[in-house]
């Protein structure tokens, strides 16, 4: 009885979800392409955004086609998400574990702590101008520093008895990583994971604004110069689905690295 | 076992070490003639640059106007975000309609990265002071609502219950039990807000501005000077710090005051 249950209930929330889709269309159709109480001028109709879909899809626009502009843009956020966070968990954690590596990193860190991450922009370009390794560079700064800052505070709020079980078994070198600090400070890797994919992701988009070939900032860049309000659109939905769809495959790579945690 | 804390001697000696290796490194490779200073400046030639920038004008203006600027920005995005978030937080705990409505379309758009709305600001603003605002609004907007929200959430029923029991109106719920239970968390939200809102108002800089510490690293850059925009990274860094220490005074008072 129950699947059956849980599928009507899954069809009804579906059928709402579309219904109030709908309406949300049909005000906006209403207000901008009827009445025109907002001007086409400033906000798109549901229309020219179909259109603009058609044209971006299909025929390309601003350097390619959307998937195009959507694999360059998802796969540098993934490798610059990938390289900082491996590195900015491993060190929170070796921070966490060693008062030592402590006190000897932590004036840098806290010296590049407060710069936020659209702040390297500027720097990127300057340096590495408006190529792929400048989006790299500003990517990496933004995935650090949630990444590092979580990993450590998740080994510093590891129970004490854990730690005290694991001294008297006598726990050391890569068993104590594996089996004490790592499982320890997951969660709070996660939250810190979750943090670094959302700044870099915001930052790409930003670094795309400010200058590139090809991208979804780029789209954005493109539509703004060109005053096509409705492509505008199209790349904002763009950047928040895939942002959402990186969201969900880390919430999902979540729950498979801890099965144990209540969902 | 973690490692006992080491003597605050032990400490100080490890951190000076860890400065000076950084600080070292850079300046022999600045030194080191790979490339010319001005791609790769020495940290005091950053320090240099920063004092002249505090005196001399550029990009039309001194560093403190350029930070004026853009901390009257911040200001207004953030003010008009509070007050537009902690209302309407308020209104979605306590009417379950209003929050059916807003909260899908709350979340659609909070995944809109805020930088993504520069196309529109320049848009609708041109380069008047409403695009940046609406950038930083864009933001600062989703901690204050959602904290709001989840403060008023939490409140123990027995004070709603109370509170309907004896004929409170809408308006006085929400004000007298809602608002005073969400302080504290409204408050964390607002530390998270102005951080975004910092944040969010550097990047609108970048873009759609004249004026303002962003737009001074945008020149800098242009011309190639790095020391310039290593000098913006610094100052923009040190109002976030400042920003940061005001709302924990206020976060901490009221928590003291609580008697937490």
């Amino acid at each position: 009885m129950q699947p059956r249950g849980k599928t009507r209930h899954l069809l009804t929330a579906a059928a709402v979800t579309l219904a109030a889709l709908a309406s949300v269309v049909l005000v906006w159709h209403l207000l901008t392409a009827v009445s025109g109480i907002i001007s086409p001028a400033r906000f798109p109709t549901p229309l020219e955004v179909g259109l603009a879909v058609r044209q971006i899809a299909f025929d390309g626009y601003s350097n390619g086609r959307l998937h195009e502009h959507v694999l360059r843009s998802v796969g540098l956020v993934t490798m610059g998400f990938v390289l900082a966070s491996s590195v900015g968990v491993v060190l929170g954690l070796a921070m966490g574990a060693s008062r030592t590596v402590e006190a000897l990193v932590n004036p840098v860190f806290l010296l590049l702590r407060p710069i936020p991450p659209l702040a390297w922009i500027p720097l990127a370009i300057v340096w590495l101008g408006l190529g792929n390794g400048a989006k790299m560079m500003v990517i990496f700064f933004a995935a650090f520093v949630p990444s590092v800052i979580n990993s450590y505070t998740g080994v510093r709020q590891i129970d004490k008895p854990i730690f005290e079980a694991a001294a008297m078994l006598d726990v050391r070198g890569w068993r104590y990583w594996r089996e004490v600090l790592i499982p320890g400070a997951l969660p709070s890797i996660f939250t810190g994971l979750r943090l670094s994919l959302q700044a870099s992701w915001t930052t790409l988009v930003a670094a795309e604004l400010v200058g590139a070939v090809a991208g979804l900032g780029q789209i954005l860049n493109q539509a703004a110069q060109d005053i096509y309000p409705a492509m505008i659109l199209v790349g904002m939905i763009s950047v928040a689905v895939c942002g959402w769809f990186m969201t969900l495959g880390l919430v999902w790579l979540e729950r498979a690295v801890m099965p144990w945690k209540p969902r | 076992m973690l490692q006992a804390r080491l003597a605050p001697s032990r400490t100080a000696a490890l951190s000076a070490a860890g400065a000076a290796a950084f600080l070292g490194l850079w300046s022999v490779a600045a030194l080191a003639g790979i490339t010319s200073r001005d791609f790769l400046p020495a940290p005091w030639d950053v320090a240099e640059r920063f004092a002249q920038l505090v005196v001399e004008p550029f990009a039309g203006y001194t560093l403190l106007q350029h930070l004026l600027s853009s901390f009257q920005r911040f200001a207004t995005g953030f003010v008009l975000a509070v007050v537009v978030g902690i209302p309407l937080g308020l209104l979605m705990a306590w009417f379950r309609w209003i929050d059916r409505i807003v909260s899908p379309a709350f979340d659609a758009v909070r995944f809109v990265a805020p930088i993504a709305w520069v196309p529109f600001a320049a848009l609708w603003f041109g380069t008047g002071i409403g695009g940046p605002v609406l950038i930083i609004f864009m933001g600062a907007f989703p901690p204050v609502l959602i904290n709001t929200y989840r403060g008023a959430k939490n409140v123990d029923r027995k004070y709603v219950e109370a509170a309907q029991m004896l004929g409170a109106s809408h308006l006085r719920a929400m004000t007298q039990v809602l608002l005073p239970a969400a302080v504290p968390s409204i408050v964390a939200g607002l530390r998270i807000s102005a951080g975004l809102g910092w944040q969010s108002l550097v990047g609108a800089e970048l873009i759609v501005a004249s004026s303002g510490v962003g737009y001074l690293m945008v020149k800098g850059q242009a011309s190639v000077s790095t020391a310039t925009v290593m000098s913006g990274m610094v100052a923009i860094g040190m109002v976030g710090i400042a920003i940061d220490v005001a709302l924990r005074r206020v976060q901490q008072h009221i928590e003291t005051r609580r008697g937490h």
